[in-house]
């Protein structure tokens, strides 16, 4: 491959170091019709989640007696990539939202909805690498507007090894043209991993290092995301009753 | 026994996973322990009283609770039953038994004369416990079907302030505009006026409310904003 990713200052091509996330910035609260909602410009990847419930499970017989079901919808928009996406769930679409919902799943307290559902839509709006990780992290947001009990937050991040060097928040061209790609949840406080998935190959010194890293960046993400709770109910919080 | 300080200011701004306190406390609602650390499960105000730590949340839907008066829209109806959504993670039952005098006779009769769908009722939890749907009934002075006036949506979690202390901006609220108003715990408010504009005007000032909810001196802007509207 004669194409650099990595400049020979150490920088990348976007001229991050590579230990740095690009620039991220949650909303919250952004649809009316939904319970909770959140949305997210990180770099230039965009998404948009939408959480309604817990609500009655429709059709009934995927009602749970002891516990809520939790659906998980990834979705790119037709227009996300630049070449038109099919509009169908493709088998990357289905796997993303089985991992997003698994990666969510632990931190919600599912037995205290029995026989209910909550459904999470996340609706990707242009895509620019780590898109599993953005949604999953603004996804945890939406669950917490929408009110649903939850041990912590989720936050998300992905490694990559571009040009030999480990990178932290991989974007769509290192994602295309690296060795290798590692996604990770997990729960800051509680310092417990939800997700972690690898693409390509790495040495066991090389993935102990990604790991490191990848929880670093959660802890950055984590406090991106309690700086966008806090400012979006501060003016909540300054008197009640 | 050693006990470590709370990690919270009264009535701080919390967010799920936040550690809340450390040592011999009793977690309240909104708030989990793993054995002596207390944690948030919402995003909300911290509060801690006599040893119990609470978190008052700032979102949520309604948790259906026996005894309290809900307003629901019927949304089904079956032979003996009614559907209604109360706004809650499950679907409110009001058996005909519980709303009718006489027992319904399914071979003469169809509950929909009775309660037809989109109508809705004023009514009282009887029994809840999380594995069955919470059941209702309208047998009590006060309760049944509402048959004129304005019914508006608020939060669940507003409702303590739309009553306000001791019942003071709720009763502030009716005398100022002669209406007659009933707050639903699961936020849904009845309101019946002389006529349409008053009924807005009430409309109005709860909206007003919802938004301002966390803020001091509303009884009194209220008031305010209730006479100056008036003509």
């Amino acid at each position: 491959m004669d194409k650099k990713l990595i400049t020979e200052d150490g920088r990348r091509l976007d001229g991050r170091r590579f230990d740095e996330l690009r620039p991220i910035k949650f909303q919250i609260g952004v649809l009316k019709n939904a319970d909770g909602s959140a949305y997210v410009e990180w770099g230039r990847t965009k998404i948009l989640v939408g959480v309604f419930g817990p609500r009655e499970s429709h059709p009934k017989h995927l009602a749970m007696p002891d516990r809520c079901l939790i659906r998980a919808r990834y979705h790119m928009a037709p227009f996300s990539v630049e070449e038109r996406k099919s509009p169908a769930p493709s088998r990357r679409e289905i796997e993303l939202s089985k991992v997003i919902r698994e990666a969510l799943e632990p931190a919600i307290f599912v037995e205290l909805f029995p026989r209910t559902t909550i459904d999470i839509f996340a609706e990707v709006l242009q895509a620019d690498g780590s898109t599993r990780c953005a949604a999953i992290s603004t996804a945890a947001l939406a669950l917490a507007d929408a009110g649903i009990p939850m041990r912590d937050l989720v936050s998300s991040v992905a490694v990559a090894k571009v040009d030999g060097s480990l990178v932290l928040d991989v974007m769509d061209a290192e994602d295309k043209l690296g060795d290798s790609d590692m996604p990770l949840a997990m729960m800051p406080s509680k310092n417990l991993v939800t997700l972690i998935q690898m693409d390509g190959l790495l040495t066991h010194e090389e993935f102990v290092k990604s790991v490191e890293l990848a929880k670093k960046g959660c802890m950055e993400v984590y406090a991106k995301q309690k700086e966008a709770l806090d400012s979006h109910f501060r003016i909540a919080s300054k008197e009640e009753v | 026994m050693f006990k470590i300080p709370i990690n919270f200011g009264t009535r701080q701004l919390v967010v799920p996973g936040f550690l809340l306190a450390e040592g011999k406390y009793e977690a309240g609602p909104n708030v989990y322990n793993e054995g002596d650390k207390f944690y948030s499960t919402v995003i909300g105000l911290a509060e801690l009283r006599n040893n119990v730590v609470t978190v008052i949340p700032l979102r949520g839907c309604y948790i259906p609770s026996v005894g309290d008066v809900v307003i629901g829209k019927v949304v089904d109806v079956i032979t003996t039953a009614w559907m209604l959504d109360i706004r809650s993670p499950w679907l409110g039952v009001l058996f005909a038994k519980e709303h009718l005098s006489k027992p319904l006779n399914v071979m003469k009769e169809d509950a929909r004369d009775y309660l037809d769908i989109g109508e809705m009722i004023i009514a009282k939890i009887i029994s809840f416990d999380r594995t069955k749907n919470p059941a209702l009934t309208t047998k009590e002075q006060g309760l049944g079907k509402i048959q004129r006036g304005t019914v508006i949506e608020v939060d669940p979690t507003r409702v303590p302030r739309i009553i306000g202390k001791k019942g003071s901006m709720i009763s502030m609220l009716k005398k100022d505009s002669g209406c007659q108003i009933y707050v639903g715990q699961n936020g849904r408010i009845w309101i019946s006026g002389k006529n349409r504009e008053d009924e807005a005007l009430v409309a109005g000032a709860i909206k007003k409310i919802e938004a301002e909810a966390h803020t001091t001196g509303l009884t009194d802007r209220i008031h305010e904003y209730l006479i100056k509207n008036r003509m």
